[in-house]
């Protein structure tokens, strides 16, 4: 990296990161690489999904090619080889989260199968009747749907923090909404629509002054800051690999021991016991007890290679970087003219969403794929944030660490073509 | 690059803008929702139905400039027509938005305007929302219809 001077090419050099070369970084990713509708991919969608660097695509290739076979059982070679590289990769995640040992790591599909497992399990065992859920009116519905399937099956009730018009918590109503019958928080750490950055080191206080234990979806956060678990206190966590510049089909739950001890298990099959007869079967220990059936290897061991390289880089130097990039982002696009953005809370991460006077956020995203740039229109999955706004959906650019300030600037001349075009 | 102004054609941004028909029908026959629970698009579409003619016929609702000018112009294309012409123009209008070859394109009128569309097949679903609303009313197949 150029540390001597922080200047390539002359621009788009950020001074709170020097040393931080988002032109050599954007080389490690072959997607990023590509023309489309005959201009360079300006890929503004990192809240969906991120681009994969290619050391990540290598260790795939290495497993499929060199290491492929099942975990945990062999007696073989490659099967060693591939147990080695799986728990490896648990204790990637470990370091990455600092969560105290490797067992509070259970390897899922991604934050929604976490999410669901929280439920079925913590769920099945503690809430009942009347009980109460508190989530937030910010929510995914990965973190909303769950919670009413339990409540269908339980009869316990969904309770609702409401939101600003800024887009932030109202934490006197979430204190109100702490009562009694409450059994689980579950609340969202960055929102994936506003962008909002929640404050869930204190949330997770109040929740445990009562000793309620609180589920972050840090599906958006994990990427975008340093998380310490153990500093948050948090009592569940989830994200997903493919948001970390990871493989799809690859995420964490990480839960406190305590927890993970006291659940019951969440499928059946193999992997997750200890020992079968049809009269009795005892469970395997955490985190096997979670993990049932042949894992995603290759997807763990991807993850894995994913924190590697966004450590080599540094999770501070990305955070100051992207900080920076949003102003300029948030800068550049509020002076569009006719351009309103949902979601301006103090405390935001690399999320913007827009609308432009009366065009349809659909009509923008066709017309900006036109011009190469990949950005988001829709509801987002988070059909009551919609409603709070009272619109239909937003238009959603979102940001990773490769991207640039020209890339900013493409973005606004794209919507100026939106607004030439609906002249 | 396909060019943005064969999607976005003048009267297709002029029926966005000031949609025809744009309106609840008062003691209608049939009103069937038409839903995109991927981009939000919601509109209800409304006929009266007498014996095998569409008499009347309306919509209301919010979606992009594709979908609501759509909509406009197909009420404009509907009305009048039976039952039968209208499952016709359906299937040359699906024909038309999705590329297919067809014969005596000219005669689809205004409907012609929205062939652009073949060029960008995510709007596809667009297009056609309204019309699947009214598939499903003639058809009495439901109140609420996806396209997905």
């Amino acid at each position: 990296m150029n540390t001597a001077t922080g200047i390539v090419n002359g621009v788009s050099m950020n001074p709170a990161a020097a040393g931080f070369d988002v032109h050599r970084l954007r080389q490690d990713f072959p997607a990023l690489q590509q023309m489309v509708h005959g201009r360079p991919l300006v890929y503004l969608d990192n809240a969906a999904t991120t681009q994969k660097p290619r050391s990540v695509l290598r260790s795939l290739e290495q497993f499929y090619c060199e290491d492929c076979a099942n975990i945990h059982r062999g007696v073989h070679e490659l099967s060693e080889r591939a147990t080695e590289c799986y728990e490896c990769s648990r204790g990637k995640v470990q370091r990455f989260l600092n969560a105290r040992e490797p067992a509070e790591i259970v390897f899922v599909r991604g934050t929604t199968e976490a999410i669901n497992l929280v439920a079925q399990t913590y769920g099945r065992k503690f809430i009942g009747t009347d009980d109460e859920i508190v989530i937030s009116a910010m929510e995914h519905h990965s973190n909303i749907v769950p919670w009413q399937m339990l409540c269908d099956a339980t009869g316990a009730k969904l309770k609702v923090i409401p939101i600003t018009d800024s887009g932030e918590l109202r934490l006197d109503e979430y204190e109100k909404l702490l009562g009694p019958r409450t059994k689980l928080v579950s609340i969202v750490h960055f929102s994936n629509v506003l962008g909002t950055v929640n404050p869930v080191r204190q949330m997770i206080e109040m929740a445990h002054a009562r000793n309620l234990p609180v589920m972050v979806d840090g599906a958006q956060s994990t990427p975008q800051t340093r998380i310490d678990v153990q500093e948050l206190d948090a009592d569940f966590f989830a994200f997903s690999g493919h948001k970390l510049y990871g493989p799809t089909g690859i995420g964490v739950l990480y839960g406190k021991r305590e927890w993970l001890d006291l659940l019951p298990p969440y499928q059946g099959g193999g992997d997750m016991i200890r020992s079968v007869t049809f009269e009795r079967t005892t469970y395997n220990e955490v985190p096997y007890k979670f993990e049932a059936g042949t894992p995603n290897i290759a997807g763990a061991i991807g993850l894995g290679a994913a924190i590697d390289y966004l450590e080599k880089i540094g999770m501070a130097n990305i955070v100051s970087y992207e900080q920076d990039l949003l102003e300029y982002a948030t800068q550049q696009i509020t002076a569009v003219p006719g351009l309103r953005m949902i979601g301006t809370a103090r405390e935001k991460a690399g999320v913007i969403s827009f609308l432009v006077g009366d065009i349809h956020p659909h009509d923008i995203g066709t017309i900006l794929d036109q011009q190469g740039i990949a950005i988001r229109a829709g509801h987002h999955c988070a059909q009551p944030v919609m409603q709070r706004f009272g619109i239909p959906a937003t238009a959603r650019a979102s940001f990773g660490f490769y991207n640039t300030r020209e890339e900013v600037d493409l973005l606004v001349e794209g919507i100026e073509k939106v607004r030439e075009v609906f002249a | 690059m396909a060019d943005l102004r064969d999607l976005y054609q003048e009267l297709i941004l002029e029926h966005s803008k000031n949609p025809r028909n744009y309106r609840e029908l008062a003691g209608a026959s049939h009103s069937v929702e038409g839903f995109n629970p991927l981009c939000g698009d919601h509109f209800t579409v409304y006929l009266n139905l007498e014996g095998d003619v569409i008499t009347d016929i309306s919509f209301q609702g919010t979606g992009c400039a594709i979908s609501k000018s759509s909509a406009s112009v197909m009420t404009q294309a509907l009305k009048g027509k039976t039952r039968q012409q209208a499952e016709v123009l359906f299937n040359r209008f699906h024909n038309l938005v999705t590329g297919k070859p067809q014969e005596d394109a000219e005669d689809l009128g205004k409907l012609a305007a929205f062939s652009g569309v073949a060029e960008f097949p995510v709007r596809v679903k667009c297009a056609t929302l309204a019309w699947h609303a009214v598939h499903a009313a003639l058809e009495g197949t439901g109140a609420l219809v996806s396209s997905e």
